[in-house]
């Protein structure tokens, strides 16, 4: 009988003997991931599952991760299907109004430069010693697009997912700390204060639901492995312009918006275990990322300046920092740098096409990198 | 294929492509405005 009782109580204390300095600085990890969403409002609905997922895979012998376990049964059908994010994409492209950028088409090379610091990332990873999947998983923090990080790097290198979606989502929600002395360093006086005038051309209905379709097919054919990126979100783009199915609109960028971004959340963080996560390169992840969204916006205001060059100063180089994916937070940065050199500078709605340019163009990005992968036979 | 080609061809036509396609789509949008362009809501004029 005392025996027994001495066996009972000592499976009290297996989690306390088995339990690592390893796990507890991931527990502190996930704190923290905890505290920045909550306290500071960092992207919280990611934020938030992240950080739990770490505390729960950290608490030694509950096997949360093991085979059978509930996170891993969330981590295999919905990450390593791609099934999450691709059902995340249909609530972006249900959530994202196109207009601002069907208004000023001309703006949407923004939205390719804006994406640059993808392929130098790539470049920076390769030469700090990753293998070239990682380094494409690393490069695509510069997409500011959580979803297509966690798409591309759940494909090539899982075992960087968490690094990589803890980089994407903070850095994100870092945007407007991140870009504006990036803005101020590389503009002179005199084209902050550019004043930009109204381009306010409306858009037909038809043009609006024809966008989605003719975008699918067009960028499709040029990278075709990119189909399910560029495919879900303009689909849900399409039931939200049609108006006809104001149902499934709801549900996709309510319902199972929210049920899988707390699934995804999770699953992240369950990938997040001190043996896979407290390494080196983890650091290099997270200092890559922030080279990345440096980048961009280096490179978006690069080519602002082109395009204020080239129009006869008609266009303030400033709001080419707002070609990254971060919609619409890059657009206010933008709007408030803008009046902050000049009162009268109303930035706000060219730097909204820039915004959605750039949102299209962080899929684009990935979708051409996907292709350019499968062309050179790496995947 | 070594490290810095396999760098350098991603980057150059990933920079490149995603340039080639959103210069598509200005053109793909430009094309749909023309062939649908806006036409303002005119009220009915009221009948007297």
């Amino acid at each position: 009988m005392e025996t027994a009782i001495a066996s009972g109580l000592q499976g009290l204390l297996l989690g306390f003997s088995h339990f690592e300095i390893g796990q507890a600085l991931m527990i502190l990890i996930g704190s923290l991931l905890l505290y920045l969403g909550i306290a500071k409002g960092f992207e919280p609905l990611l934020l938030l599952p992240i950080g739990f997922g770490a505390i729960l895979v950290n608490i030694p012998l509950a096997g949360l991760m093991e085979e059978g376990g509930v996170l891993r049964f969330f981590y295999d059908t919905g990450v390593l299907t791609e099934i999450f994010p691709i059902l995340i994409f249909v609530g972006i492209g249900a959530m994202t109004d196109f207009q601002p950028l069907l208004e000023n088409p001309k703006i949407i090379m923004l939205g390719a430069a804006g994406q640059f610091g993808i392929f130098l990332t790539l470049l920076l990873a390769l030469a700090l010693g990753f293998d070239k999947l990682e380094a494409v998983a690393i490069g695509i923090i510069g997409a500011c697009d959580g979803p297509t990080a966690i798409y591309v790097s759940s494909k090539f290198a899982p075992h960087l997912l968490g690094a990589v979606s803890v980089a994407a989502y903070s850095y994100m929600s870092l945007v407007p700390l991140i870009q504006p002395p990036i803005m101020r360093l590389l503009t002179t006086e005199k084209e902050k204060k550019i004043v930009m005038g109204a381009v306010k051309q409306p858009v037909s209905k038809t043009t609006k639901i024809l966008f989605p379709v003719v975008v699918t097919v067009t960028a499709s054919l040029v990278a075709p492995l990119g189909t399910p990126l560029i495919g879900m979100v303009m689909l849900g783009n399409l039931m939200k312009e049609s108006g006809a199915v104001e149902r499934l609109k709801h549900a996709s960028e309510n319902e199972i918006t929210n049920i899988v971004t707390l699934l995804l959340g999770l699953s992240i963080g369950a990938t997040m275990q001190a043996d896979k996560f407290l390494r080196v390169e983890t650091l290099l992840v997270l200092g890559l990322g922030l080279i990345a969204i440096g980048l961009d916006t280096a490179v978006g205001v690069l080519f602002g300046k082109l395009m204020c060059l080239l129009t006869g100063g008609k266009i303030n180089p400033l709001i080419g920092a707002a070609g990254i994916s971060a919609f619409p937070m890059s657009a206010r940065v933008v709007q408030a740098e803008g009046q902050r050199y000049n009162k009268k500078s109303y930035l706000l709605m060219p730097a909204m096409s820039a915004n959605a340019a750039g949102q299209i163009g962080s899929i684009i990005a990935a979708a051409v990198m996907l292709s350019v992968l499968k062309g050179m036979g790496i995947v | 294929m070594d490290t810095w080609t396999f760098g350098w061809t991603v980057a150059i036509i990933g920079m490149g492509g995603t340039m080639f396609v959103l210069w598509l789509l200005s053109l793909v949008i430009l094309l749909l405005k023309k062939l649908f362009p806006y036409k303002a809501k005119t009220s009915a004029p009221l009948k007297g």
